[in-house]
């Protein structure tokens, strides 16, 4: 909310400078976002009055006028704007003169014609951004008056971030009561003297929904001057506030909404057809806005209607059938009291957003309805004049907010605050923020003010002390706590410990959007998830991930767009996968790698990346929490990855993720050019651990013996590897796959594999003859299962 | 026959002329080897009487003693000098580069996440986690936000149809944790969450970490303690803070935290306050005899602040040459 220091002076006026004022406002939790300092720049900028204008004899766009500042002697100037009168009253700058907009004014001569000054405009002025020419000032502008001077500038607008709890803040006497609450200084102006009816003219009003509309603040106004213009100080106060001018009534309606917090709405009486009527909408029904849009009502929202039908959305917008013109002569005022309940949400549901419905939405002064009709009555009536009938005020008392009171404990207040505050300065802060209290032994008894409808719990009251006597003045006190040791497990690894492993292995960490493009997510997945955003920012974040690849994926094309030609990422997130009923996130740890396997350098040989580069780094993640053996690699087919280079990965049995090479198709999709490798493994199975139970180490020593077997080139070397580890019981500790041969010598389909097979006996030394049994067992078993064949 | 101290004088200056083990192992075996001269001249004492012989024998033992001991100082000299030559032969080029891997980087949101988590569990907080995908009910009303709350219209939030949606804050851990584990409970609930807002300061995913106490005669003063304490503890500085009222439906008091260094300016680096009464007494706590206190930090802010990094949307861009700066 943007508030003119000059306006919130008028009615609090604490001996603090326009800064201090920030910043108490602030500390008073009016958080002031900034401070804009308007006409500044204006001194020499005086009010003239429009002697004669004459045309310029060598442009037919161009006058020449004789202008007064008051002074003896006059001062002829070239004037452009279209809008120049003989008698006019507007802003001289004359030479010397540098205006806002950093222009320095010399004599000059325009088409041959001298002249000393320039009348100006609005934008020229540095008073907003539009103008129809120059500053046309009321008639009883004193020529010769400091420009700035007679607008009240230079002023400061403050720009106020309104918590939302505070609806009672959003105008200018709310704004005024706090201040005035924090500094001691007087609320001025808060009475709003009633204006007597000279009319006896009054519109029927009904509210068929109370509940909704409690309260209906009426009054007709007739006979105004429909040529009456708004005043420069009010066009002022509302530029200021961030409103254009528009018509005088519809200016008074929001000067009064700015001034007092209650949205008021102004009808040209005339064209209103019998009385009006509040009830709800029913459904077929629609009303003609303001803004020149037609909305079809949803039944359960509050209407304005008049014989006709609807002639407004209560709270939100008016009525185009009967708003204010040029023409108006008779005025009906609306301020009403429309229910939160029913306002909540409102306006969003029809896509729209106005200052009333911003207000409704977050309360007005249940009892504010009166006061506001009559200060606009106030108004229109020094504006425009006309004849106001009697204020009408329709109120269904039982459906008004009801206030009860409120119990605040000494005791309780110290114990949340941690900090004893001095009873009398309890009382004294509830009186000056308005809440009526009386003293009881343990604490005090609070009724809160209409406007305060925002306190109802004592929690309520013990934030405003706080908030009054300074949340700066409250202690640091460290809790104690009873000290505990805790627990710290070794049954999973700390995913931590993961990232630091892969960093050492040239892994860098990215964090990429949970969100990703479905066709993306699609590739990957081979199917559509049902996790598609209502609302997402764009297309390519649309829908939930179900891997952490989209995402790697994409952030390794944009950094190999920027030249980078190895890169090595991984990812700690979730993956959201069922579906929307029954959503299941889970924890992955995902890595990418492409390019070289090692970064350029004289003592490796480039190379490109392959399977086992990453294999390797995936083995290093899954023995932080596990045995070698407990973990299998299985040939998979995948949707993302190229078939005969992908596997699943298994620990126990258990799948726990999948690794492998891109599938060429799917680099176009994502705008890669090399071969990229991924893997992804579920993080909360694979990091989870057993605490080590140590075996006594052998003392004997070990014998090796290596054979060479043919078999069929689809045997693993992991089924290999496991029908050896019970060959031979407790003799072949470890079996290593050495070598691996196709080609000359090695008939087609086959495959030779050399193996070392280490033995060791952990209760004697092994003798040769112990060694051959193995190894013979070893060869036995591998014919039994993969018919192999002993190669010499 | 040579007197025996010629003899070694002229084996000795033998012995200094050769210049490698082959010809220093020719004097050797000249003098000393089975046909040698001393080894000769030992045989030859057979040749004295017994009364010559032992004073005989001491002499050209103490010769060959000597001899020997020169020949082991030479060989060592000069088997020093073969290895040294062979040493120099091997000398590399120490300023190339090690071989093998680079080492990569870790997120700085990570590596701010990971440091607020250390501070915290060192206090004895527990941390603890929560969905993303949360349901109306964890998000708002249980943290006093019901339908239609106007605080809900600040949240920007992304939905799926059926009213599912991604958590904007991480307090709905709060009411989570509070329902399992019940109080007293103090604990920190770090993790991403959404908005649906992307501009120079906002992007549509960032991290929050959340902080709840909740124990008998829990007060403002002593969230204002650990909240100084933490911003101490994470910038290793000392720092002034701010608590400025404002409004969080779902504590109250509520605060914004300013914090600033000496002479600087104030800068807004979390919301907090007293966890709301209502909040409690839907988690089926009683406020009477509990109170608490909550807060909630941005983790990229403090990772702004503390690694000067300028622009927010810099942490999902990913770009190695920046993500590399933080190994």
């Amino acid at each position: 909310m943007k508030i003119a220091e000059s306006w919130l002076r008028e009615w609090v006026n604490p001996g603090l400078d326009t800064e201090a004022l920030g910043h108490q406002l602030t500390m008073l939790g009016h958080e002031v976002d900034g401070i804009e300092y308007e006409g500044t720049a204006l001194d020499g900028v005086q009010v003239a009055e429009v002697l004669d204008v004459r045309p310029h004899p060598d442009a037919d766009r161009l006058r020449i006028c004789t202008v007064s500042t008051g002074a003896a002697e006059t001062i002829e100037v070239v004037c452009g704007a279209p809008n120049v009168y003989k008698g006019m009253k507007s802003a001289l700058a004359t030479p010397g003169v540098t205006l806002p907009n950093g222009v320095k004014l010399r004599k000059s001569k325009i088409r041959g014609v001298v002249s000393n000054g320039m009348l100006c405009s609005a934008i020229e002025l540095g008073l907003g951004e539009e103008a129809d020419g120059i500053l046309d000032l009321p008639a009883d502008a004193a020529a010769g008056t400091p420009f700035a001077a007679y607008l009240e500038l230079p002023d400061a607008v403050i720009d106020i971030d309104l918590t939302p709890n505070r609806g009672d803040c959003f105008s200018v006497l709310g704004i005024a009561r706090d201040v005035a609450a924090l500094t001691g200084a007087v609320l001025k102006n808060s009475d709003v003297e009633p204006v007597a009816a000279t009319i006896e003219s009054i519109l029927p009003v009904a509210v068929a929904d109370p509940a909704g509309c409690p309260a209906f603040a009426g009054r007709l106004v007739r006979g105004i001057d429909p040529g009456a213009v708004t005043p420069l100080w009010m066009v002022e106060r509302l530029r200021r506030s961030g409103f254009r001018a528009i018509h005088p009534v519809v200016d008074i309606t929001n000067f009064v909404m700015l001034e007092l917090g209650q949205p008021m709405h102004g009808y040209d009486a005339a064209l209103v057809q019998g009385g009006l009527l509040v009830r709800l909408a029913v459904a077929g029904e629609s009303v003609d806005l303001l803004d020149g849009k037609t909305v079809s009502l949803q039944p359960g929202t509050l209407v304005v209607t008049d014989d006709s039908g609807p002639v407004g959305l209560a709270g939100i917008m008016g009525g185009a059938g009967t708003a204010v013109s040029d023409q108006t002569v008779d005025v009906f005022f609306e301020a009403a009291f429309w229910s939160q309940d029913f306002m909540a949400g409102r306006a969003r549901s029809y896509s729209l957003h106005t200052d009333a419905s911003l207000r409704f939405e977050r309360g007005v002064d249940p009892d504010g309805q009166a006061r506001a009709v009559e200060r606009a009555t106030g108004l229109l009536l020094e504006i425009a004049g006309g004849n106001a009938g009697p204020l009408v005020l329709t109120e269904s008392l039982d459906e008004k907010p009801k206030r009860a009171a409120i119990v605040l404990r000494e005791e309780q207040l110290a114990k949340l605050l941690g900090v004893t505050v001095d009873a009398a300065d309890v009382s004294d802060i509830l009186d000056r923020l308005g809440l009526a209290n009386t003293r009881t032994d343990s604490g005090w008894e609070v009724l809160a003010p209409s406007h305060r409808f925002d306190i109802v719990r004592e929690v309520d009251l013990i934030e405003e002390v706080a908030r009054i006597y300074g949340y700066d003045r409250i202690p640091e006190h460290s809790q104690v706590v009873a000290s505990r040791l805790l627990p710290v497990t070794e049954t999973s690894v700390d995913s931590e410990l993961a990232a630091a492993t892969l960093v050492s292995r040239d892994y860098t960490e990215v964090i990429t959007y949970s969100f990703v493009d479905a066709d993306d997510d699609r590739a990957i997945n081979g199917s559509s998830t049902e996790l598609v955003l209502d609302n997402p920012i764009s297309s390519e974040m649309s829908v939930m991930r179900s891997s952490l690849w989209s995402g790697l994926l994409r952030a390794a094309a944009g950094n190999l767009a920027r030249q980078q030609d190895r890169v090595r990422f991984f990812e700690i997130g979730k993956s959201f996968h069922g579906s929307l009923q029954q959503t299941d996130e889970r924890l992955r740890l995902g890595g990418l790698a492409c390019g070289p396997a090692f970064p350029e350098q004289w003592g490796i040989k480039s190379q490109p990346i392959d399977f086992f580069d990453i294999k390797s780094d995936v083995q290093a993640l899954l023995r932080l929490a596990g045995t070698a053996s407990e973990f299998s690699f299985a040939p998979l087919v995948h949707p993302a990855l190229q078939p005969g280079q992908a596997a699943e990965i298994f620990r126990n049995g258990d799948a726990i993720g999948v690794m492998g090479k891109l599938h060429p198709r799917h680099n176009k999709q994502f705008g890669l050019k090399s071969a990229v490798y991924l893997f992804e493994l579920d993080a909360d199975k694979t990091l989870a651990a057993k605490v080590p139970i140590a075996k006594s180490v052998s003392r004997f020593p070990t014998i090796r013996r290596d054979i060479a077997v043919l078999v069929q080139e689809s045997v693993t070397a992991e089924q290999l590897s496991v029908a050896l580890a019970d060959a031979a019981p407790g003799l072949i500790q470890t079996v290593r796959i050495f070598d691996i041969y196709q080609g000359a010598g090695v008939e087609a389909g086959l495959k030779s594999v050399a193996i070392g097979l280490i033995l060791q006996e952990t209760s004697r030394t092994l003798t040769d003859q112990d060694a051959d049994a193995a190894q013979a067992a070893a060869v036995q078993k591998l014919h039994q299962e993969f018919a192999a064949v002993l190669r010499d | 026959m040579q007197a025996l101290d010629e003899l070694l004088e002229t084996a000795v200056s033998k012995v200094d002329a050769a210049r490698d083990p082959a010809s220093l192992d020719a004097v050797r075996v000249q003098y000393l080897g089975k046909k040698g001269e001393l080894t000769e001249r030992l045989k030859s004492l057979s040749q004295l009487s017994s009364a010559e012989r032992p004073a005989a024998g001491q002499a050209i033992n103490r010769v060959k003693q000597e001899l020997q001991q020169r020949i082991n100082e030479r060989r060592e000299l000069l088997d020093n000098a073969v290895l040294e030559q062979k040493l120099a032969a091997d000398a590399i080029d120490v300023s190339l580069p090690g071989r093998g891997q680079d080492l990569g980087a870790r997120h700085p949101v990570s590596r701010a996440m990971q440091r607020i988590e250390a501070i915290f569990r060192n206090a004895g907080f527990g941390v603890r986690s929560g969905p993303e995908i949360e349901d109306d009910f964890h998000n708002f009303t249980a943290l006093n936000i019901p339908e239609n709350h106007p605080a809900r219209a600040a949240h920007d939030t992304f939905y799926f149809p059926g009213g599912k949606l991604l958590r904007t804050h991480t307090s709905p851990v709060q009411i989570r944790s509070i329902v399992e584990e019940g109080v007293p409970i103090r604990i920190i609930a770090p993790g991403r969450v959404y908005r649906c807002d992307s501009d120079q300061t906002h992007t549509p995913m960032f991290h929050q970490v959340e902080g709840l106490v909740i124990d008998e005669n829990v007060s403002f003063a002593n969230l204002k303690a650990v909240l100084h304490q933490f911003v101490e503890a994470f910038f290793e500085r000392k720092a002034e803070l701010r608590f400025r009222p404002s409004y969080f439906p779902f504590t109250e008091p509520s605060a914004e935290v300013d914090v600033r260094w000496s002479g600087e300016k104030w800068l807004e680096i979390l919301g907090c306050g007293m966890v709301h009464p209502n909040v409690l007494e839907s988690s089926g706590i009683d406020p009477e005899r509990y109170t608490g206190y909550a807060f909630g930090i941005g983790i990229e802010r403090l990772a702004m602040l503390r690694y000067e990094v300028a622009d927010l949307r810099t942490f999902f861009e990913n770009d190695l040459r920046f993500l590399r700066q933080f190994r």
